[in-house]
């Protein structure tokens, strides 16, 4: 989230599409409530079914699923065609005026570059015209033909609202009706909040989702201000704090990446992340990676990690893919290029695409570790349950390893959530049996690990050896000394770089924050975004104070947010050039004629001067971007792909299959239906419902009452053409898998009417396994494609298409 | 934001309502206490509910009953009705607005409506299993329960259920043992979005007065508070987006009153009834003073041998 659940209490509009927050996170939802309720704000659900959200919501518009960026360039054209921008936003604070160079196009579907072998682009046109001076060229008139804005307004124009409903199958008055709600809020004194999560994320063009929404809101000035943003429901209650430490096979934490193998030293590592500023006077605050690189290296090896060996970059994994992803991971146990697997706190038999390629890659393991408070359907995948877990053991020859955890209720520590505060929690219970939290049993491993390196050396044992482990226990490390170690802390005394004789930091104490931070192995820090969350202050994360001056929503001291505890991201942006608020009953921070100042931690140098530099810090040119350079796999701008299993053709690329740039195995294709496929006629998605929280709770007895059987969800209009009747069995089955089910035939799903054709769309819900006190079920997995993101790999679990049929239920 | 009820006291207090603070005991009489509580009401909006069934999840939990893993009929109820393990459900009802042809998603938390006038109470032969005291609960005393169902008949809401386990009738109880320690029904305290909240009468009225002019701002111009008058209100009310049509909220009755065979029972039948008891009672009296009292006589006694003796053969 750029803002804070809390924050969603001041929009004026709220817009749950790729999400819902109803449904899924019910209790984030109260804010919604809120801002209905104290407000009068009004609730936008885009969705292909009538969902709980939209049960509240004020307006319900249905949307194919997979068509989302469609949909959000319709509406971007609708603002640009009627004026409703946010015009002196859009000329301050994004790189509209930019000049793109002359080689850059889109035509057919594709951008410059392509190739089709690679499914990969040469983007090295997607990119500024940079002057003599070496700073981006611009036009703030706007109207250079090579102007980002220009270049926008022509990209989506053919997403007209006829096109809109022949793609998405909207109803064009239900679009236009959406389109004129949301464009209300360009201007300075209404905002929108976007709230979406796996919806968006999960599809071949994730990140281009969000992207789009991410423009529409920079065109109506709702980046950086009360009420509004780009606001991110993380799935999980930590799975903003994985992102954050970068659990990500090609990322380190904070969001710096893991070298290349390409990158043979630290200097060639360091040379890419530069970061020249592209404008004059502006922070482009990644300049300071190498003072958080260094730390975190300080972080992991201590006195090992030393200017003189690089401070132990040569110890780093160096990647020689661009990441090794669930899917990569599966594919490569497939081809048995992996052979032992530790699961912490995942379930990939229910997770991970094409469960039947699933279970064969866990087959073929030499060993597989699932650390898990529950039993879970990964650590029994070899355990032959009848129809839901159809396979022969004695054919299986993989070693398991269950090894019981705690719970979060059974241990302490922080949790990360999707507002990015770090809030800590203490245990509320004694675990039972033989668990053992998560950092003993790690502990434990690395100290038998490196006993063996240091015992047998091993092909490279200095990383393992070397690593640092100061911990009064270091069986055990708690979560506060972990804690501090991911705050950071002074190895020698730190001076002001402006004064020699300051000391900011004495050796030996906690820094106060990442400013302090050095690049000279005088300071370590485990993840430079969360310092300042357990520093000299004490425990940041525990706080619990409910004041709110202003009631703004920013509860400043309740917990840590980060970065410096700022509750709304480029909360600079929510004043004018002059510093005064775009909204004054909304105000955040302004500035004063010397300072910047108000409710929120300003994220630009207090003293930054309004007209000089941009809000948008972490970027080199200090402004947002409408048009992302070569940043992106799949193009600057987003643009329509179908999914890789379509019920209908690209209408507006008829030759292009899926988002070109996603990575497929070879044989994967072979597994995917055709487009407009007869033989799987049935647009299917998957989805959380709220009475269970993914295949947890199906342990948990009150929640197996509430939700106790798997189904699936049809129309009525279907229902009646398949003679299919509520209650009664269904089987539903992909190119992959095939799976047995209730039908619940409902109003709220309705046939949609895309370029004349009837689609139908199947729901199917996520929560069952073999597992647990609910009814034995599947999950959608053994359908979906083994296919995902073009940019970060997340599988395509939201539209995939399928057939269906009644048949008789189960002999009893 | 409504202000969440605070945590309760740890100081010791006098019970905040017991024997003597009841106003009605079935059938047997009380003598009311001079002063009435406050009444207290338990408010569901049902325009802010998402139906995540948070409430009949701290429902079973605070309770400590046992539901049991049912199976998916075709709907999104679970259970499918309510039962002695389960004193409150989601009904959920697809309704398809004719004004606006657009599609709407009712979810109604079902429950006991703790009337004013409740029918169970009134058609409750069993002395002192259905009390309702001075704030307005109406609760269940289950030792005095003799399990005959008439509370079910005299229900205009169809919510009591007979535990097949204990014979006893079992219902919400507006969490009379959380409010006794000042605490507000677990189902309140466990919904994200204050679709239910708790307070006296009177503040929960004009807390609905508000979400009424909201929801009329959106175009409900039928928005309203149920409170059936017919029961002489009710201690449980609801926000309807469409208070004139409150069975579209699956089957929420129009204008629920205490049926009329339980009112002539407990009414006219009642004294006519005692009447023809008196003069049974008379006539055995006089049966008595001038044929004397029964003898068992030779014959009586071989019967009955004969009776007990196969009984025990068989």
């Amino acid at each position: 989230m750029t803002n804070s659940w809390t924050d969603i209490k001041n929009t004026d509009l709220v817009v749950i599409m790729g999400g819902n927050a109803a449904e899924a996170h019910p209790c984030g939802f109260k804010w919604v409530t809120e801002a209905k309720a104290n407000r009068g704000a009004r609730l936008i659900v885009v969705d292909p079914r009538f969902t709980r959200s939209a049960s509240v919501a004020d307006l319900y518009a249905p949307i194919r699923q997979g068509t989302d960026i469609a949909f959000l360039l319709g509406v971007m054209n609708y603002c640009i065609q009627n004026d409703k921008v946010h015009w002196d936003y859009v000329k301050a604070f994004t790189n509209a005026s930019y000049i793109i160079k002359d080689g850059f196009e889109y035509k057919d579907g594709l951008f410059t570059g392509y190739n089709e072998t690679k499914r990969d682009y040469d983007k090295s046109s997607w990119d500024y015209v940079i002057g003599d001076d070496g700073y981006a060229q611009v036009d703030d008139t706007l109207t250079h033909p090579r102007s980002v804005w220009n270049l926008l307004k022509a990209h989506v124009s053919v997403y007209t609202p006829e096109m809109v409903e022949r793609i998405c199958g909207t109803p064009k008055e239900k679009f236009l009706k959406v389109a004129e709600m949301i464009s209300e809020c360009a201007s300075p004194t209404k905002t929108m909040t976007s709230m979406y999560a796996l919806g968006w994320t999960q599809h071949s063009k994730g990140s281009q989702n969000i992207r789009s929404m991410a423009m529409l809101q920079l065109i109506l000035g709702n980046i950086g201000v009360r009420g509004g943003g780009m606001n991110a429901l993380r799935g999980h209650s930590n799975i903003q704090g994985l992102t954050d430490v970068g659990l990500m096979s090609n990322l380190i934490p904070g969001y710096m990446t893991l070298p290349t193998e390409k990158e043979v030293d630290f200097e060639s590592y360091m040379s890419t992340r530069a970061f020249k500023p592209l404008r004059p006077n502006q922070m482009s605050y990644w300049q300071n990676y190498r003072k958080f690189f260094v730390s975190f290296l300080k972080a992991m090896w201590g006195p090992a990690a030393a200017p003189e060996n690089h401070f132990a970059y040569d110890w780093l994994p160096k990647l020689d893919v661009p990441g090794y992803d669930i899917l990569r991971a599966f594919e490569l146990m497939n081809q048995g290029k992996m052979a032992g697997y530790i699961c912490q706190g995942f379930n990939p038999l229910l997770a991970a695409p094409n469960r039947k390629k699933v279970t064969e890659s866990l087959s073929k393991l030499k060993f597989l570790v699932t650390m898990d408070p529950l039993d879970t359907e990964t650590a029994r995948f070899w355990e032959n349950h009848g129809e839901f877990n159809d396979v022969d053991s004695s054919q299986i020859q993989t070693e398991v390893i269950q090894l019981p955890s705690t719970c979060f209720a059974e241990d302490e520590g922080s949790l990360t959530n999707s507002g990015r505060w770090l809030q800590w929690h203490w245990p509320g219970g004694t675990p039972p049996g033989e668990a053992m939290t998560d950092n003993w049993i790690m502990a434990q491993i690395h100290i038998r690990l490196k006993e063996l390196y240091r015992k047998e050396g091993g092909a490279f044992p200095d990383p393992i050896v070397n690593l640092n482990w100061d911990y009064a226990d270091p069986g055990e490390p708690t979560a506060e000394e972990l804690a501090k170690e991911i705050n950071g802390k002074a190895y020698a005394n730190v001076y002001d770089p402006t004064d020699a004789t300051k000391v900011v930091v004495e050796a030996g104490k906690r820094v106060p924050s990442f400013a302090a931070l050095r690049d000279d192995g005088s300071t370590s820090c485990g993840c430079w975004i969360y310092s300042g969350c357990f520093n000299e202050n004490g425990n940041n994360m525990a706080r619990r104070d409910t004041s709110d001056p202003g009631e703004t929503g920013a509860y400043s001291k309740w917990a840590f947010s980060w970065p410096v505890n700022r509750r709304i991201l480029y909360n600079r942006a929510s004043a004018d050039l002059n510093g005064k608020a775009w909204d004054p009953s909304r105000k955040l921070i302004e500035w004063d004629g010397q300072k910047w100042s108000g409710y929120d931690v300003p994220d630009i140098a207090p003293t930054a001067k309004p007209s000089d530099v941009g809000p948008f810090i972490m970027n080199p040119e200090g402004v947002s971007r409408l048009f992302v350079r070569g940043m992106m796999r799949d193009g600057p701008f987003p643009a329509h792909y179908e999914p890789f299993e379509s019920p209908v053709a690209n209408l507006v690329a008829p030759n292009v299959r899926g988002n070109p740039a996603a990575r497929v195995f070879k044989g994967d294709f072979e597994q995917f239906a055709k487009p407009a496929s007869e033989e799987f006629p049935y647009a299917a998605t998957s989805y959380r419902l709220t009475e269970h929280f993914h295949y947890w709770t199906k342990h948990v007895w009150v929640n197996a009452v509430l939700q106790p059987e798997f189904f699936v969800e049809i129309s009525e209009e279907l229902a009646k053409e398949k003679g299919i009747v509520g209650g009664g069995w269904v089987r539903v089955w992909s190119k992959r898998g095939s799976i047995r089910a209730k039908a619940v035939v409902t109003k709220r799903i309705k046939p949609l009417i895309c370029d004349g054709k009837a689609v139908h769309v199947v729901g199917i819900p996520l929560h069952w396994g073999f597992t647990g006190g609910a009814k034995k079920g599947f999950g959608p997995n053994s359908l979906t494609p083994f296919v995902g993101d073009a940019n970060i790999e997340t599988p395509e679990y939201k539209a995939f298409l399928v057939n269906i049929e009644p048949i008789a239920g189960p002999v009893a | 934001m409504f202000p969440p009820v605070p945590n309760p006291t740890t100081r010791s207090e006098s019970p905040k309502f017991g024997e003597q603070d009841l106003i009605r005991r079935s059938a047997s009489t009380v003598t009311p206490p001079a002063q009435r509580q406050t009444e207290v009401a338990k408010l569901i909006d049902v325009s802010k509910c998402i139906g995540c069934k948070a409430c009949q999840s701290a429902c079973i939990e605070w309770n400590d009953t046992h539901p049991e893993v049912g199976i998916n009929t075709g709907v999104y109820e679970n259970p499918h009705d309510l039962t002695p393990d389960m004193f409150t459900l989601m009904r959920f009802s697809e309704w398809e607005n004719p004004e606006t042809n657009n599609l709407e998603w009712l979810i109604r938390k079902d429950g006991c409506m703790h009337c004013e006038d409740p029918g169970c109470l009134k058609a409750c032969p069993a002395p002192g299993a259905i009390v309702q005291y001075s704030n307005g609960i109406v609760d269940f005393v289950h030792e005095n329960c003799i399990g005959c169902g008439y509370c079910i008949k005299g229900c205009p809401f169809n919510i009591p259920r007979i535990s097949q386990v204990d014979h006893t009738a079992y219902k919400c109880t507006l969490c009379s043992d959380r409010l006794a320690v000042g605490q507000g029904p677990a189902c309140a305290k466990a919904c994200p979005t204050q679709a239910i909240v708790f307070g006296t009468k009177e503040e929960m009225k004009q807390h609905a007065e508000g979400r009424i002019t909201d929801l009329k701002s959106r175009g409900f111009s039928n928005a309203g508070l149920y409170d059936p008058p017919g029961v002489g209100g009710t201690h449980v009310m609801y926000v309807l987006h469409h208070a004139d049509k409150p069975e579209i909220y699956a089957g929420l009755p129009n204008n629920p009153r205490i049926s009329p065979i339980v009112e002539a029972w407990k009414g006219v039948t009642k004294y006519a009834g005692l009447a023809v008891i008196g003069v049974a009672a008379a006539t055995g009296f006089m049966h008595y003073m001038v044929a004397g009292p029964n003898r068992v006589s030779q014959e009586d006694e071989e019967a009955a041998e004969k009776l007990t003796g196969e009984d025990r053969r068989s």
